[in-house]
């Protein structure tokens, strides 16, 4: 049994595909993550836009994003279809269920701590002049006397 | 000498150019009082730095398509390091620019 993990996927078309290549590629990937046992959790499709540098010759691209509910097999396996592909320019695969995890933590965590905002704040100025220099305030009000 | 001038510059943080001038001038210790800056991602509570919200990571990729240091834009360590793996993300998929022409 594998585990499930969330990733997302967000691959870049050629603007050179028609809308029928995107939604035939597009139920590529969901019969791939049906084969494995997936779950397409959600689908974005962002449509034309410009590449912020130019990728081959072209200079504008397709983006769907999906967010996908499976094993690290499953991702394999897209990642090679899209490879495969010649219409898929670039493609991406980011695991996220950890940094999400990670930022409902840290969310979480703000909420239950309310120390007030004064209270931190000098600490944090005194430590940003040790670091700098700790002998500077030792020194420095005889310099000015001279 | 050059102990002598690690020595002298006030404060260190940022316009390392003045402090030097001011070094010069006599060791005079200006009262440099810069506004402290804060990380924009803890003011805003943004907890998740997402790749593919360009409009997030634009301020910090400047014209040059470098990665602003946090030195001049204020954002805290933490968040910097989520916001650098952000922008390498989206470059990955042409959101943003790796080099400007």
């Amino acid at each position: 049994m594998t585990k499930t993990r969330q990733y997302e996927l967000v691959y870049l078309l050629s603007p050179d595909a028609g809308e029928q290549a995107v939604k035939d590629l597009h139920a590529q990937v969901e019969a791939t993550i049906a084969r494995f046992g997936g779950e397409l959790a959600r689908t974005e499709e962002w449509g034309r836009r410009k590449l912020a540098y130019a990728i081959g010759r072209h200079k504008e691209g397709i983006y769907v994003l999906e967010v996908i509910n499976g094993s690290g097999d499953l991702m394999k396996e897209l990642e090679r279809r899209l490879r495969v592909n010649e219409q898929v320019l670039r493609y991406l695969v980011v695991r996220v269920d950890e940094e999400l995890r990670g930022a409902e933590r840290a969310r979480s965590r703000r909420k239950a701590d309310s120390r007030p905002r004064e209270a931190r704040g000098p600490a944090a100025e005194s430590e940003g002049g040790e670091e700098a220099n700790p002998e500077t305030g030792a020194e420095e009000p005889g310099e000015a006397e001279a | 000498m050059a102990d002598e001038q690690r020595r002298s510059g006030p404060g260190g943080r940022g316009g390392r150019g003045k402090d030097r001038g001011g070094d010069k001038a006599g060791g005079q210790r200006r009262p440099l009082f810069r506004r402290r800056k804060v990380c924009k991602f803890c003011m805003d509570k943004i907890d998740y730095i997402d790749y593919k919200d360009v409009r997030m990571l634009t301020p910090f990729v400047p014209d040059r398509g470098k990665i602003l240091p946090r030195r001049i834009s204020g954002v805290c360590a933490p968040h910097q390091r989520k916001l650098q793996t952000a922008i390498k993300r989206a470059r990955q998929l042409a959101l943003i620019p790796y080099v400007a022409d």
